[in-house]
């Protein structure tokens, strides 16, 4: 068999000529449109105001803007881009942990009972995966509104715990993953259930929830149209809508630019850093859910 | 428990070969008393997805629908007092009757046709490419073109839109040294497809994932007997991965599908780095303005609720017109 592949890949390489290194060429070009703008960014970050519109786009500056951008930056109203950093950080993880939590006890429930209702309720999940969450936003605010919710931390946080395909995508990894035989035979021992689902389900399910994490983790990092409408206050903005008012005031003051874009720099290292350690959990089946690592 | 086997207790790893166990025992009886505790423990594992799903996703629903139907009116006279009452649809007439969203719609159309058919077509070729063989930099391609995911749609707009200014855009330098002015990605013609641009980027490379993830769950011995039968690399890519391929595509395009239809962040971004993306250039923006900078919630909320619906109908009726030839094809 080997042998027949290596036969046939030789002679075709041998007759392809420019057609074999075509498709390799096709991918990297691909790979370099990708990088155009991240390359853009680390090299526009070392650039003072000066240089940013006058020299070539992709030559570092020359005369230390990058320090200059990131003291500039720190000093941005005394720390505020930090504070937004630390926002960030805190609606991302704990918006995403308490979402797996939610996901996997829903999702193993839908997976391993057979209660009344079972189908309807994952009919209705289903559904929800459909409803565009963005158009809810206006009326979600108006509803914490009514409670007096707006303007805090929980009014970014809640509405990002649900995850209805987070729960479809653990339904699945509990179906796959968690074996019937291991939940009876704890069941004939005695355990109750809540503790077979924290002792058997959950450790099984692991790589499974890693994802559904880390789906919810960027999706919550990168959102930008519910903290602004819910939030008022610049102190309680994540990165998003806090870059996005800088570059507002930019549009007055264009030394704010190159905070910008370093503060746009900066911004995405951290999941760029999370991206390149949790590789092995970017497998995402979204047919059969199923995390091939 | 550092020896299992040894413990008197009964303990799960005990239990571990138990598959036999129970296969002897048969189907286990299910007592009517231990059936209700299961039922009661299957709820209460419901309950924390069940509030927040009323609480963040029916309510807002069926608020928006209730608000669309309302209007709030000044009566008597001097500052008078502001009175909200029932209007029946007339919000849902004046939101369709304003040229305003139906101009954002036509923009959002051909959005959508450049975004979507481009971005999954480079996801599905690259997705190929990186399941082929004899292809090379394969690792490093597939981390270069899925790191954007990883870059907020607002970040994104900002490198993007540095970048298609004529002092900082490297095509404009290009151009210029073949004498020819650059073209404007900013100005009236080409700024839907600048737009378009910046979804293309940071979306191609999560569809890619999931494609190339449902082609790493294929059997590799269905290719070695195409193989032995002479097909080749592009064969097998257009006769049999692409066929297989069908469901993460319907699925992917679905999710591509609502996601374009509630572009916001990237032309809103924009808009300080242009003066051709107005404040209703998409509909959520429009909603935007009518909600918040014009007041006015309820034509915000019947707008909502017809973007929704619109979403909804075109979701539903894609899936089933592609489940339709999904399975022609199998037939």
């Amino acid at each position: 068999m080997s042998r027949v592949s290596v036969t046939t890949a030789a002679g075709s390489s041998r007759r392809g000529g420019i057609a074999a290194v075509l498709p390799t060429v096709a991918l990297l070009l691909g790979a370099v449109y990708c990088l155009i703008p991240v390359v853009w960014v680390v090299v526009a970050a070392t650039k003072t105001p000066g240089e940013l519109f006058s020299t070539f786009s992709f030559l570092p500056g020359t005369r230390g803007g990058l320090a200059d951008n990131l003291s500039q930056l720190s000093g941005y109203r005394s720390g505020e881009f930090w504070r937004w950093g630390l926002n960030t950080a805190l609606y991302a993880g704990v918006g995403a942990g308490l979402s797996v939590a939610v996901s996997a006890v829903a999702g193993y429930a839908l997976a391993k009972y057979r209660f009344p209702g079972r189908t309807a309720a994952f009919n209705v999940l289903l559904a929800g995966v459909l409803v565009p969450q963005i158009t809810l936003a206006i009326p979600q605010y108006l509803l914490l509104a009514e409670v007096g919710l707006t303007d805090t931390y929980w009014s970014v946080l809640l509405p990002s715990i649900l995850s209805p395909y987070g729960i479809y995508l653990s339904r699945i990894y509990a179906t796959a993953a968690v074996p019937d035989e291991m939940v009876e035979a704890a069941r004939i021992d005695g355990a109750g259930e809540f503790r077979i689902f924290t002792s058997i389900a959950v450790p099984t399910m692991v790589p499974g929830l890693v994802t559904v994490f880390l789906l919810q983790f960027v999706a919550v990092w990168t959102n930008f149209l519910l903290p602004y409408i819910m939030l008022a206050d610049d102190r309680k903005f994540p990165l998003t809508v806090g870059l996005f008012t800088m570059l507002n005031q930019g549009a007055d003051q264009p030394a704010l630019n190159t905070l910008v874009i370093t503060g746009a720099l900066l911004a995405v290292i951290p999941l760029i850093a999370l991206f390149l350690v949790l590789q092995r959990f970017w497998s995402i089946d979204l047919v059969s859910g199923g995390v091939k690592a | 428990m550092p020896f299992p086997s040894r413990s008197s207790g009964p303990s799960t790893s005990d239990r571990l070969p138990g598959s036999d166990r129970s296969a002897r025992s048969g189907r286990p009886v299910r007592s009517g008393r231990s059936a209700r505790v299961r039922n009661r423990a299957a709820y209460l594992f419901l309950t924390p997805a069940t509030v927040l799903f009323l609480a963040f996703l029916v309510a807002p629903i069926c608020y928006a629908v209730v608000l669309s139907t309302r209007a709030s009116t000044v009566t008597g006279g001097g500052i008078g007092v502001r009175v909200e009452r029932f209007v029946g649809l007339r919000n849902y007439r004046d939101a369709l009757s304003d040229p305003e969203l139906w101009q954002s719609m036509v923009r959002l159309l051909w959005y959508g046709l450049i975004v979507v058919p481009v971005m999954l077509g480079c996801a599905l070729l690259f997705a190929l490419l990186l399941d082929a063989r004899r292809v090379r930099a394969k690792r490093f391609s597939r981390i270069a073109i899925f790191l954007p995911y990883a870059v907020p749609g607002v970040v994104a707009t900002l490198l993007w839109g540095f970048l298609y200014l004529p002092d900082i855009s490297p095509l404009h330098d290009l151009f210029g040294l073949v004498g020819l002015a650059a073209p404007d990605p900013l100005g009236p013609e080409l700024v839907i497809g600048a737009v378009a641009n910046i979804a293309i980027w940071g979306g191609t490379g999560f569809n890619m994932i999931v494609l190339y993830t449902s082609l790493r769950a294929v059997p590799s011995e269905l290719y070695d007997a195409a193989r032995i039968d002479g097909c080749g690399e592009i064969g097998l890519a257009t006769r049999i991965k692409i066929p297989l391929l069908v469901p993460a595509l319907v699925m992917t395009g679905i999710f591509s599908l609502i996601a374009t239809l509630q572009v916001y962040s990237e032309p809103a971004t924009l808009r300080p780095l242009t003066n051709t993306i107005s404040s209703t250039w998409v509909p959520l923006m429009k909603v935007y303005r009518d909600a918040f900078v014009n007041g006015d919630p309820y034509l915000a909320a019947a707008t909502s609720v017809v973007l929704a619906l619109g979403t909804l109908v075109v979701s539903l009726g894609l899936l089933r017109v592609l489940q339709d030839r999904a399975f022609g094809e199998e037939r």
